[in-house]
């Protein structure tokens, strides 16, 4: 399973990388911002299986990252990872086609749960 | 008769109170760290010195900042329990884990504040011994804190926007 990590901060992506590579299979590529992202993302349209992006980041933020990817790719699972947990901007994320939303801070078992359950999900569609 | 005003308080309980519950749930949930608060105090012109500051700005409705403060040894001992390993403070990772560390303090805290109000993207301030200076309009309240890592404090110097009737447009 490919999964690519969006998050300005590199400490951030290092701890969801630690989290996540217990899941069997798991490979990673990282972005420190959303316009790093979109370029790496539209040169393998469709290579990822799992894409986590942060909201707040320089350059281009995670709400556009996740607009502009889904105007091509509806397919790719993304979750926002995020210390915006207002539920308007949970509403706007939904909106924009994230498949799952996880609130910064988290602990392991949350965020594996939250992985979990989004590809169960997509499996059971 | 002259009639005395009540002096105001510095900063609104309904301020700080997220802010130290943030603390809290960040470090326990992160750090795996409890975080003890000590007695807040007021900023004052000889306030207290760190040597390094995560700081976050805030727009919209509230106007201010946010900053975790470090002295050194403390700030390496807790940047080593959130990344999982020992940086030097001079390594641009050590800056990257201090920002993110006051980020989700704000981000946090910003949940449970009201309004519609907007966070920058972390700045971190390295150096000896310095002391961040307080506007007089904007009073700064220290929140010191204590971790079996390290102590830290939480600066809080942010005021409450007055809500517009009917900004932004219609509500249902």
């Amino acid at each position: 399973m490919k999964i690519f990590l969006v998050d300005d901060s590199r400490t951030m992506r290092n701890i969801q990388r630690k989290i996540l590579s217990e899941i069997p299979g798991a490979t990673f590529c990282e972005a420190g911002d959303g316009l790093e992202a979109l370029t790496a993302i539209s040169a393998q349209l469709g290579g990822f299986d799992l894409i986590l992006v942060d909201w707040n980041m320089p350059n281009m933020d995670g709400i556009t990252l996740v607009n502009k990817i889904r105007e091509k790719d509806k397919k790719t699972l993304l979750i926002m990872a995020t210390t915006e947990a207002e539920k308007s901007r949970i509403l706007e994320a939904i909106r924009a086609g994230v498949n799952n939303y996880v609130v910064k801070p988290f602990n392991a078992e949350t965020l594996t749960e939250k992985v979990n359950q989004t590809l169960a999900k997509a499996k059971a569609a | 008769m002259t009639q005395i005003e009540k002096p105001k308080p510095a900063l609104d309980a309904k301020i700080i109170v997220p802010f130290i519950n943030a603390t809290r749930e960040v470090f326990k949930r992160m750090l795996s760290l409890e975080t003890e608060i000590c007695r807040p105090l007021l900023k004052t012109e000889a306030g207290p010195h760190y040597d390094v500051t995560g700081l976050i700005g805030f727009s919209g409705s509230l106007i201010g900042s946010a900053a975790l403060s470090f002295e050194e040894p403390a700030a390496v001992s807790i940047v080593a329990c959130f990344a999982g390993q020992k940086m030097e403070s001079t390594s641009p990772d050590f800056a990257d884990a201090v920002g993110e560390l006051a980020n989700m303090v704000a981000g946090r805290a910003k949940r449970d504040l009201a309004g519609d109000a907007s966070i920058t993207i972390p700045n971190v301030i390295i150096g000896k011994s310095y002391s961040i200076a307080a506007l007089r309009a904007f009073p700064c309240l220290i929140v010191p804190c204590r971790t079996k890592a390290g102590d830290f404090a939480v600066q809080i110097s942010i005021k409450q926007m007055a809500a517009v009737p009917n900004a932004g447009g219609s509500q249902t």
